[in-house]
């Protein structure tokens, strides 16, 4: 049995696959087969061209931090003890957002823009988050 | 679309219940409503038996059950409009269309809860992500990390406003104030006789930093509810009737997610407030009053700049220097608003528009005012606008 008292994700469809990448410590985002064009969160068809045709590419692991904001009172009962902690958007190279959190910079010392690159975090034997440390 | 002006839509009953934090209403969820509800059917000079149409808030009741209650005998039309607190005027463009196309004669649209003594919403849209548009979005990408709740949302464009275009906590400060300002003029607001200084603003504690407590809007219980017919059936009845001149609603891309639009300023009132004000035949600078949905201040700002009262990146500076207090260029939420009068889903907003145009706004009236533009904003962005006239 874990001690892992945070929410998880359901493990079903693309995010499921998702995931299962994430399981193998590897990032992978959707690419449509016919316009190239990346996307997250994970879409049936390319928003872009209509495209069925995708498949799950690498990404690089490097981004930067788009925007991001500091819980300082919990609005959910898991979050209690984490708080202060900052939920962060980082912006990819490959262009699409995470949401995600940056292990190794404290809330205060988060900036616009910092490079961050991702590293995996084994919550459960189950379930692998994609968290990102500064690179 | 063009309409003659007999089957022009317009609001010819309002109705709103008294508002309170503790020690709760006392009323069940419905019942609040439906309070709210027949004092609107009064106040146009009908019965419940008239009321045909029903156009309840998502999530918080069936047109079914306000109809059973009210005696709403021929109900031809019911639906919600599923766009959390742009519901409101999005409602009153799609009962303007109902009513000016005869699918209905009178459409009711209430909204109300318990939001303090019943369920908060950190019980319900932090832990039924279901109740969400994108909730599977949410529960497998945002919950994980912690981001659970609409002030966390929000606050993350809020954020990048501050640093693409320098907006500042005094600026946000001056929306928390101006509407704590208004509630003072206002003895049904929740916070009358609670006066607030940007000391005290500056002061209050982070919740999700940017945001700070007084960002934010209040957890109140309350309802309200308007009915909506065609100028031509107003006649009719005693009541002078608030046309609808334009109303319009939208949604931003994507709008199931929040943190992948490639213009993250954009929301569901870019588009809808240039359909609007076409349909109007007039400009925000017509505008004598505008009732914003105040959620957080940042979101105020931020749709003071979308309905295009100022350019992007220039509303920090818009709500400066009492602009937006009565006695200035456009005030904005007389009432005090979700941040100081009750949270009433967008509603309040609508019903204190009608007051404004009927010149029954007592201490708070604004001389002459003929135009008034009203917004709502739910869900990661969604946004709808009514543009009102007497």
């Amino acid at each position: 049995m874990s001690d892992y008292t945070l929410p998880l994700p359901e493990l079903d469809g693309l995010h499921g696959e998702f995931f299962a990448h994430c399981k193998n410590h590897a990032l992978h985002f959707q690419r449509c087969d016919d316009c190239q064009t990346f996307r997250h969160v994970p879409r049936e068809m390319c928003p872009e061209c209509g495209s069925w045709n995708w498949s799950w590419q690498p990404s690089s692991g490097r981004g930067k931090v788009f925007t991001w904001t500091v819980v300082a009172r919990p609005m959910h009962p898991a979050f209690v003890d984490a708080c202060p902690y900052a939920p962060v958007v980082v912006e990819m190279e490959e262009g699409v957002r995470l949401l995600s959190e940056v292990v190794d910079v404290a809330p205060a010392d988060l900036e616009i823009d910092m490079a961050v690159e991702v590293q995996f975090d084994d919550v459960t034997s189950d379930v692998t988050l994609p968290k990102f440390k500064r690179a | 679309m063009s309409v003659t002006e007999d089957k022009q839509a317009c609001i010819i009953g309002i109705g709103q219940t008294d508002l309170c934090r503790k020690p709760g209403s006392g009323m069940t969820q419905l019942g609040i409503q439906l309070k709210a509800s027949t004092e609107a059917i009064a106040d146009a000079g009908l019965r419940g038996r008239d009321i045909d149409g029903i156009m309840p808030f998502p999530n918080l009741g069936h047109a079914e059950a306000f109809a059973a209650n009210l005696g709403c005998e021929n109900l031809r039309y019911a639906s919600i409009i599923h766009m959390g607190g742009a519901a409101p005027c999005a409602s009153l463009q799609a009962a303007g269309a109902a009513v000016t196309t005869g699918m209905a004669k009178h459409v009711l649209i209430p909204a109300g809860w318990n939001g303090y003594s019943g369920a908060r919403v950190k019980q319900t849209v932090s832990q039924d992500t279901a109740s969400i548009p994108g909730g599977a979005i949410a529960r497998d990408f945002y919950l994980p990390f912690g981001l659970t709740v609409p002030p966390q949302w929000y606050s993350l464009m809020a954020r990048r406003h501050m640093h693409e275009y320098g907006t500042t906590a005094e600026q946000l400060g001056c929306i928390a104030l101006a509407m704590r300002k208004h509630a003072q003029l206002n003895e049904a607001a929740v916070m009358h006789g609670k006066e607030m200084t940007m000391e005290d603003y500056l002061a209050s504690p982070m919740l999700a930093d940017p945001y700070r407590i007084f960002d934010c809007c209040i957890e109140t219980d309350g309802a309200a509810a308007v009915v909506v017919t065609t100028v031509e059936r107003a006649r009719d009845l005693d009541k002078k009737p608030i046309r609808i001149l334009g109303a319009a609603a939208g949604q931003p891309y994507p709008a199931d997610e929040i943190t992948n639009r490639k213009d993250i300023f954009q929301t569901g009132l870019t588009i809808a407030a240039p359909e609007a004000f076409a349909t109007a035949g007039v400009t925000p600078s017509d505008a004598d009053f505008a009732m914003i949905y105040d959620c957080f201040t940042f979101e105020v700002l931020q749709q003071i700049e979308e309905v295009g009262f100022c350019k992007r990146g220039e509303g920090g500076s818009f709500v400066e220097g009492g602009r937006i207090e009565l006695g200035g260029d456009l005030p904005i939420n007389t009432h005090g608003g979700l941040l100081s009068e009750a949270h009433l889903l967008g509603m309040g907003h609508i019903v204190e528009a009608v007051r404004q145009l009927r010149g029954t706004a007592g201490e708070r009236q604004i001389a002459d005012a003929e135009l008034g533009v009203v917004t709502g904003w739910g869900d990661f962005g969604d946004g709808s606008i009514a543009i009102l006239s007497n």
